[in-house]
Formats: structure tokens, C-alpha cells, sequence
């Protein structure tokens, strides 16, 4: 009887193993990246898996941009930004219309990777208007100002007729492929790794432990905030762009404060300050809640339950300010091994 | 000039309503620094208790209120014991990631039971007496009169009894107070009895005012009872109650005067610029940072 668990429990130990050496090795990082392209023009071409598991492959995509992004302001700034729908529906909307008024439709696909940066650029642009106002205000205030943002943009997309109203954009052609979802999360986790461990990163990073103090150190806070906000806008706009020409139909309504929450728990619950973690969150939400769809309206009372109870004995989420090793530059990883030997030869000869 | 008075009476009803809902925000802050959005859910449990007890128990007015408000505070100091209680010492994101996922699971708990809007019964006789062109009805005198009585209470409680002083001393410092013989859990429990009471006693009026309901309403009208919460200075109780009334004051005249597409936008825009020009709400302090 015995036996039973502890087999079990060997098990879990070896994967867990071979798991902890697959995320160490950082020779392996290019072959996965390699690979994973192949596998996102393959699986289309070759109809490897069926349609649906594609488009949840697409979805899951798009969210670890939205909460990779996310995780730049909520998770290395420290601010509570619940506006990021905002940002998102800024870029779907900016690219929508590119692609069903501007661009001819037979160029769209060609033309489809600067749509989707325009798009990103218009929620950058955007992002510097809330960027301005978290020069003064912190935390909740903050949170106040980003909802109001988020209720705002709703709102002027509702009274604009030229885009719809509140009837939205319909027959936006199908442009994002997995390919194109798979390079930009790549580019989004690439450029906001390299981000978070810049000069600009560290800066991030202080402010988000006691901004009076770096500002003292010489952070310029503005600076450091301002490109932030940018960044993380930017790519939510990209998100954006890519979810309207997956959805094929846009509206305010889409954008609402139920699409912020989402992106929140995904951050959070894959732990705030490591891409790592925001990557596990929006894989893991997005799947589990495919996964519960047989039970029906059961579903979203269950989804939350386990949110709850996951919060409670693992507060800061599933990654909380840990972070893969493939994510941590060499550098990092040589001073933090120099400062352990040393700090254990000072134990050592204290002892 | 009568079409305004008109619009100041709305006003004063939407702003009621808010107001009490950003209370209950503003008491659990000012105690645990943390916030609870869970509340524009309970305020529309709120709404589904009043729906029960008038469709199926028949009840009359006050007992349908009394039992609604009994209902959510029972909710409420059973979701503080059960989901907030093990986060007490925990950063405070995950309390509030906690916070937003008891509020989902609430909407759709409720989804499950009540798929469809919901219409309330008519328990106040409702009857409108014009006085110089201004047409006042007895619903919403008694939404208006009923908060502010509530309000005094509150006021009162905080103010002057020993749950109050006991509140106020913990809200000033959270690990001295329980030395001096303060019983921290009790006084916590308390505090989320009495503000969620309020959001069941909003929910309530809501549903009386306006009286179709769904699982879904207290999401919007949550967040913007927060707006109102933040606008007062969160934390301060009559800052939450100014900011009610602000908040619905705003939304109403905006709507009556321009296309009422706009009001969304006009309200937002307006509480932006006041927290320019007051960073800390109207009543709040800004606390001194210390590095």
C-alpha cells in the first residue's frame, strides 16, 4: 500500500528533474525557438492539428503578450494598471480599420506585420497620456486613473459612427496565423526580457521597491516610467491587432473591464515580476478554461474557486519574482554565483 | 429651471446609491488597506436577496430590506473569514486578485441560478406628487431619506460607540491595537458586516429604482462606486459619501444635458482632471513616504 505514493511521488520527482535541467540548459533556448517555428508554419500547412486546437493555440499566443506586457507595469513597476483592454482595444481598432477601409484587401496579407505595428504604435501613442499622470499619483489612484482610461476609450469608440458606434467593426478579414502569433510572442518576450534587464529595467525595478529612494539614486523616474508604459502599450496594442483578425469582430463591448480582470489573473497568477511567470499564467488560464468547457455554466464558478485557493497558499502566484533560467542574462547569473561563494566563505570563517 | 430641479432629485438618488456602495469600499480600506472588489457584487446580491424574499416570501418592504442586508453582511463576514483572513499577511496584490476572483465567482454563482433578468416586484406603493412642475415620487424620497439615515448611523457607529473607536484605533495602527486588548478579528468582521450591509441595503434601492436585475449588474456600478470611493479620498467616510453624490451628480447632469452616449465620457473625463488637481481624492491626506 505503501509503495503506491511514494512510486508516484518518484515520478514527480524525475520529471520534475528533467524539467529543472531542460529549464537551466540555455544552449537549448535557440533549438526551441527553431523548432517552435517550424512547428507554427507545419501545423497549418500540414493540417496537424485539428482547427480548434489551432485557434486556442492563437489565443494562448495573444495572451501571453497581453500578460507578458502587463507584467512590465503591474509586476516590475509595482502600479496596479487595470486599463490595459484599453490600450488592447486601441490597437484592434487601428489596425481593423487599416485593413477593412485603407488597405486594398488583396494586399492585406502582405501588408499585415506593419498593420499590426501600426496598431501597436497608436496604443503607444495612447500610452503616454496615462504614462503623464503616474508621474504624480501611486496605487490606487493610479488604478483609478487607468479605469478611467479604460472607460473613456469605451466610450469614445461608442460615439464614434465613422468606426461603427456601439455596433463595432464586423467582416474583419482572418489574417493572424500561428506563425505571425508565434513571432511576435517572441518579440514581445525578447524585447521586454531585454527591457526589464536594462539600465531602464533596473530603474523599473527600483521604483517599483521605493521610488523617493532611486529618484535620490539618480533614476530618472519620468523617463523610466514614460518607457514603460510605452512598451507595455505598444504591445498590448499589438495583441490587439492580432485578436480583432482572429475574432474577425470587433466592439467596445469586447474591451470591457472583464477583459482587463482576465488579463490581471493571468499575470497574477502566474506571479508578478518574472516573463516566466506570465508566460505559465496565460498558458495555464487559457487552457484550463478550454479544458472546463464541458461544464458549461459551471465552468466560471470553478475557475475562480481554484484562482481563490491558489492565492491563498501560493500568494505570489505560481512564479512569484522567480524566473527561468533561459530569461536571466549570463552576466546575472555569474554575480549572483560570485556573491553565493563569497557570502559563503564569509559564513565559513564567521563560523 | 424645473427640468433642473428634476435632474438635482435623480441626482440625489443615483448619488445615494453610489454613495452607500463606496462606504462599504472606503471601511474595508481604511481597516485592512485593502480593496475589496468583491463589493459591487455583493451590493448586487444585494438586489437578488430583496428579489427572493418579495417574489417567494412575499414580504413587505422593511423585512425585505432587513433580510437582505442581514444576507449579504452574513456573505460578506464569511467571504472575509474563509478568502481574505489567510491573506492578511500576504503582498497585497494577491488579496486583491482574490478580491476580483470571489466577485467572478459570485456573478456567476448567481448566473447559474438566475440565467435570465430578473424583474422585482413593486414593494413600495409608488406615488408622484407634482410640486411646481418638479414631479417628486415616494420612491425616491424614500431611497434618498433611507441612505441618509443609514449614513447618520454609520456616521454615528463609527463616531461614537466602542466597535467604532475600536475600528478607528485599528485603521491608525494594525499591530499595537491588538496588544491592548482589541480583539483584531472581531472588529475586522464588524467592519465587513456593516459596509457589506450598506451594499445589500444600495442593492436594495437599485432594485426598486430600476427593477430589472442580472448577475452582471454590480460589476460596472462597483467599479464606479470605487471611482467615488477614490474621489472622497479612500478611506475617509464622508469623503466616500461626498464622492457618491458627486459621482451621481456628474452622471445625471451630463446625461441630461448632452446625448446621454457622452455620460461615460464627460464623468471620466471630469474625475481625471480632479485627481490632477487633488491627487489624494478631496477629503483624503497624502500620507508621508518614508524612505
Amino acid at each position: 500500500m505503501t509503495n503506491q505514493p511514494s512510486s508516484i511521488k518518484n515520478w514527480i520527482e524525475r520529471l520534475g528533474a528533467l524539467w529543472e535541467k531542460i529549464v537551466s540548459n540555455r544552449k537549448l533556448l535557440p533549438i526551441l525557438l527553431v523548432v517552435g517555428l517550424l512547428f507554427s508554419f507545419a501545423i497549418p500547412q500540414f493540417g496537424l492539428l485539428n482547427q480548434y486546437v489551432v485557434l486556442i493555440m492563437i489565443y494562448v499566443g495573444i495572451n501571453i503578450i497581453l500578460s507578458t506586457s502587463l507584467n512590465l507595469i503591474n509586476g516590475y513597476m509595482g502600479e496596479f494598471s487595470v486599463g490595459h483592454a484599453g490600450f488592447m482595444a486601441v490597437g484592434a481598432y487601428v489596425s481593423a480599420i487599416l485593413t477593412t477601409k485603407v488597405i486594398p484587401a488583396n494586399l492585406a496579407p502582405w501588408l499585415f506585420p506593419l498593420v499590426v505595428i501600426a496598431g501597436g504604435v497608436g496604443a503607444g501613442l495612447i500610452g503616454i497620456l496615462v504614462a503623464v499622470p503616474s508621474f504624480k499619483t501611486r496605487g490606487d489612484y493610479l488604478a483609478i486613473v487607468t479605469l478611467a482610461f479604460l472607460m473613456i476609450v469605451k466610450s469614445v469608440i461608442e460615439n464614434i459612427e465613422a468606426i461603427g458606434g456601439p455596433r463595432g467593426i464586423p467582416g474583419v478579414t482572418l489574417l493572424t496565423t500561428l506563425p505571425w502569433t508565434f513571432i511576435w510572442v517572441v518579440i514581445t518576450v525578447w524585447v521586454i526580457r531585454n527591457f526589464v534587464y536594462s539600465n531602464f529595467g533596473r530603474g523599473v525595478l527600483s521604483i517599483r521597491e521605493d521610488e523617493i529612494a532611486s529618484d535620490l539614486m539618480s533614476v530618472n523616474s519620468r523617463q523610466v516610467k514614460m518607457l514603460a508604459f510605452v512598451i507595455s502599450s505598444f504591445f498590448a496594442g499589438v495583441a490587439g491587432a492580432l485578436f480583432a483578425h482572429v475574432l474577425q469582430f470587433i466592439s467596445p463591448r469586447v474591451f470591457d473591464i472583464v477583459k482587463s480582470t482576465d488579463i490581471l489573473i493571468m499575470v497574477y497568477l502566474g506571479g508578478i515580476g518574472s516573463i516566466a511567470g506570465s508566460i505559465l499564467g496565460a498558458v495555464i488560464f487559457t487552457i484550463l478554461l478550454e479544458v472546463l468547457r464541458p461544464l458549461g455554466m459551471w465552468r466560471m464558478v470553478l475557475m475562480p474557486l481554484v484562482l481563490v485557493i491558489l492565492m491563498i497558499y501560493r500568494p505570489r502566484g505560481i512564479m512569484g519574482l522567480r524566473e527561468f533560467r533561459w530569461f536571466v542574462p549570463g552576466y546575472d547569473l555569474f554575480a549572483s554565483k560570485i556573491w553565493r561563494k563569497k557570502k559563503e566563505a564569509k559564513d565559513a570563517s564567521a563560523s | 429651471m424645473t427640468y433642473l430641479f428634476q435632474q438635482v432629485l435623480n441626482a440625489l438618488q443615483l448619488g445615494s446609491i453610489y454613495a452607500l456602495i463606496a462606504l462599504g469600499y472606503t471601511m474595508v480600506y481604511g481597516i485592512l488597506t485593502m480593496i475589496n472588489f468583491a463589493h459591487g457584487d455583493l451590493f448586487m446580491l444585494g438586489a437578488f436577496f430583496c428579489f427572493l424574499a418579495a417574489t417567494f416570501l412575499h414580504l413587505p418592504f422593511i423585512p425585505t430590506l432587513l433580510i437582505a442586508m442581514i444576507g449579504v453582511a452574513i456573505v460578506g463576514v464569511l467571504i472575509e473569514r474563509f478568502a481574505y483572513k489567510p491573506l492578511r499577511q500576504a503582498p497585497r496584490v494577491s488579496a486583491i486578485i482574490t478580491a476580483l476572483g470571489v466577485g467572478i465567482f459570485l456573478e456567476n454563482f448567481t448566473l447559474v441560478f438566475a440565467p435570465y433578468p430578473q424583474s422585482v416586484p413593486t414593494l413600495i406603493k409608488n406615488t408622484t406628487w407634482v410640486i411646481g412642475g418638479v414631479s417628486i415620487s415616494s420612491l425616491q424620497l424614500i431611497i434618498i431619506a433611507l441612505s441618509i439615515v443609514l449614513m447618520i448611523l454609520l456616521d454615528f457607529i463609527v463616531r461614537k460607540t466602542m466597535v467604532g473607536m475600536a475600528m478607528r484605533a485599528i485603521s491608525w495602527d494594525k499591530a499595537i491595537v491588538p496588544l491592548m486588548g482589541i480583539p483584531l478579528d472581531l472588529v475586522i468582521s464588524a467592519t465587513f458586516a456593516l459596509g457589506t450591509s450598506l451594499g445589500g441595503a444600495a442593492g436594495v434601492m437599485y432594485a426598486l429604482a430600476f427593477p430589472v436585475i442580472d448577475p452582471y449588474m454590480g460589476v460596472l456600478i462597483g467599479w464606479k462606486a470605487f471611482i467615488a470611493a477614490v474621489v472622497g479620498g479612500i478611506g475617509n467616510i464622508r469623503g466616500a459619501m461626498i464622492g457618491g453624490f458627486i459621482l451621481g451628480g456628474v452622471e445625471i447632469l451630463v446625461a441630461a444635458f448632452l446625448p446621454s452616449t457622452y455620460r461615460d465620457f464627460v464623468a471620466f473625463t471630469l474625475l481625471l482632471v480632479l485627481l490632477i488637481f487633488r491627487p489624494y481624492g478631496i477629503l483624503g491626506k497624502p500620507r508621508p513616504q518614508k524612505v
